[in-house]
């Protein structure tokens, strides 16, 4: 195995500035310093690619509204979102395809959205692989390094070093149309490390596979991706895939970020109603905040928020048959209303006296019947911003 | 499936066209060749190869044939390096325009040939639009004669006739370079120079063989052009073949001939699709 063989030759010796940012608020909500000097020590020191207020328009249609968003040095960020969300597009104008409407991009500090595609140390593995299809393996591997006029010797001891890391060496001199779809896929990803670039993008790659390969290639990328220490900026619909790969998501919706955050934060602390529904299953609580309670319906909970309308994210999962003492939790008796059935879990609907309707998830166990008593922490009930329908 | 009525009754007709309007005379024309013209000018059915004989042995027939093949080649080189540009122009940088660019290239084919010919008649000729011009603003004294009844002539209008057949081809087959490759292409550092040479013509190559076919063998056998602007040095082999099977009233050699051009033709074009397999990757 070729380790480290192939991994960027410049990590954490960045420059690293994060030129003027002295105003800027980072996406995971936290504020950036106000002084540069302060800023430059810290959070830049690791920042490859910054992307700031990017927008971008084709016609009339916004499809991208002030995006900004840093990817750091060796990170796997996963850019997550439904279809039409802008996700491939802010991918495209990453990797030059496309121009951005307005905003900059730099990477170490400098511009990158005024050069051509082929003057960025930028390489993307795409969609349907986009493998050469007149060329071999081999040959559609050392491409990019052919194109950089690499001596002869190199060029085939790095082609061939690739093709182990993606153990292709027996398809060597196949043509794209010989080898399986996840051939391909390996051949499309040594074709884009090899060039040791600063920034790989991915653009949904494993969207072809099917459901096992899927898995495989998962891990197997998550693995490539520690070992070469190349930042990843990885495309996706598919919000399990997100959490399993990724260092951070960046979660797109019709534009614009809704939220950035390491998986665990994102799933457990979502910062809007949207995010709370589109990364995994939970049930949403709409209610009011008087006097440091909570309460939504007949349910009630000590809460340490303002006043006002509150909207309350709780997971199935953190809804569970009462037991023992009533302490700090908040119990209430529900009548179940439909049992399915997910293999190691089962997901519950039951209906509370006043009609207020909730999803519990619990370990499997038959047929459930009748009421039940449950019981969930107000510390998992996370307040999170309602998010307006769009337009 | 289907019944055997039904299979029948679609196989049979395409079939029996074939035979009656293609195979039959051809194999009549495969005789003749075969058969010879008595001096009172009656056709002797005794077999011999003397026609093919003559071909050789004459050599105005194969002089003619290569100066046939001198001008299909010319015709097929100048098609080629007028309809690639315009084709990759139009696959790749046309936008909006595409749709009418590609109309403007297709109307002329349903002018008539003859209009078209008579065209550059109309233009080449002495006294025509060109050599008027050229004295209007003092370029020449005299009318250029080589302009007209000349190969050139033969060439020039050949060239704007096959050009939209050897554009056709070479426009689909860009029309299907995935342009996800050409961005891949970009991707690993390729200019739009290096992209084109490395993937775009590559990948058009078998739209190029086509197109370069159509013209060729199509010039070849063209015998309009040369009747009406080629004079007696731009004749060429159809025209022969067309003057032994009318005035000169030698069915046999002029079956002889066809034949000759029918193998040369057969041959290109099975060399071609060769390497149009050769070259096509999906």
């Amino acid at each position: 195995m070729a380790t480290g063989q192939l991994a960027c030759d410049c990590p954490g010796k960045m420059p690293g500035r994060r030129p003027g940012g002295a105003d800027a608020t980072r996406d995971d909500g936290a504020t950036v310093s106000q002084t540069a000097t302060a800023d430059a020590t810290q959070a830049s020191a690791s920042a490859l690619l910054t992307i700031r207020n990017v927008a971008k328009s084709f016609g009339k249609i916004l499809v991208l509204r002030d995006i900004s968003l840093e990817v750091a040095e060796g990170e796997f960020l996963t850019i997550l979102g439904e279809s039409g969300s802008g996700k491939t597009t802010l991918l495209r104008i990453i990797a030059g395809f496309e121009s951005a409407s307005g905003g900059e991009i730099l990477m170490g500090g400098e511009r990158l959205d005024n050069l051509p595609p082929y003057r960025r140390r930028v390489n993307t593995v795409f969609q349907h692989y986009a493998l050469f299809p007149h060329l071999t393996v081999v040959e559609n591997v050392g491409y990019g390094l052919k194109i950089s006029k690499l001596p002869k010797a190199e060029l085939a001891t790095r082609v061939e070093q690739a093709l182990e890391m993606v153990k292709m060496t027996p398809y060597a001199g196949s043509k794209p149309s010989q080898i399986s779809g996840g051939q391909q896929q390996r051949i499309a990803l040594a074709r884009a490390l090899v060039n040791r670039p600063r920034l790989l993008l991915l653009d949904e790659p494993l969207s072809a596979l099917d459901a096992n390969l899927r898995r495989q290639m998962q891990g197997e990328l998550k693995a490539m991706q520690r070992e070469v220490g190349i930042s990843f900026v990885f495309v996706t619909h598919d919000q399990e895939e997100a959490m399993v790969m990724s260092d951070r998501i960046a979660l797109l919706r019709r534009g614009e970020l809704e939220q950035v955050a390491p998986p665990r934060e994102i799933y457990n602390r979502p910062a809007t109603a949207y995010t709370a529904q589109f990364i995994g299953h939970t049930n949403l609580l709409g209610g009011e905040v008087k006097d440091g309670v909570a309460r939504c319906q007949s349910l009630s909970w000590r809460t340490g928020l303002r006043d006002g309308p509150g909207l309350f994210s709780l997971r199935p999962e953190n809804i569970r048959p009462a037991e023992g003492a009533a302490g700090a939790t908040v119990r209430f008796r529900g009548k179940i209303l439909r049992q399915a059935f997910h293999g190691a879990t089962e997901l519950i609907q039951v209906e509370c006296a006043d009609g207020l309707r909730l999803s519990l998830r619990t370990a499997s166990r038959e047929n459930w019947n009748g009421e039940i008593e449950l019981e969930f922490s107000p510390a998992d009930a996370v307040p999170v911003r309602p998010s307006q329908e769009k337009t | 499936m289907f019944s055997r009525a039904y299979r029948a009754a679609i196989t049979v007709p395409p079939l029996l066209w074939v035979a009656v309007f293609l195979l039959v005379p051809y194999a009549l024309l495969f005789c003749y060749s075969f058969w010879l013209v008595s001096p009172s000018q009656v056709i002797v059915h005794s077999w011999t190869l003397a026609n093919y004989r003559q071909l050789f042995d004459v050599k105005v027939y194969l002089q003619t044939l290569f100066r046939s093949m001198g001008i299909a080649a010319r015709v097929m080189t100048f098609s080629l390096l007028l309809a690639y540009p315009l084709a990759y122009y139009l696959s790749f940088y046309a936008g909006k325009r595409k749709e009418l660019l590609y109309q403007l290239v297709i109307i002329p084919l349903w002018v008539s040939y003859l209009v078209r010919a008579y065209a550059w008649k109309t233009i080449l000729g002495s006294d025509g639009v060109l050599n008027t011009l050229l004295e209007y603003v003092h370029l020449s004294r005299h009318p250029l004669e080589f302009l007209l009844y000349s190969p050139f002539a033969v060439v020039l209008t050949l060239t704007h006739i096959y050009t939209p057949f050897a554009f056709l081809p070479i426009y689909s087959s860009l029309e299907h370079v995935p342009r996800s490759l050409v961005e891949a292409s970009h991707d690993l550092g390729a200019s739009p120079f290096q992209t084109f040479w490395r993937v775009i013509f590559p990948l058009s190559v078998p739209g190029v063989v086509a197109g370069a076919t159509f013209a060729f063998v199509l010039s070849l056998g063209d015998f309009l052009a040369p009747l009406l602007l080629g004079g007696p040095s731009g004749i060429m082999i159809s025209n022969i073949v067309v003057s032994l099977f009318g005035a000169a009233y030698n069915w046999p050699l002029g079956a002889a001939i066809s034949f000759c051009m029918l193998a040369l033709v057969l041959a290109l074009l099975f060399l071609s699709e060769s390497l149009e397999k050769k070259w096509s990757f999906r």
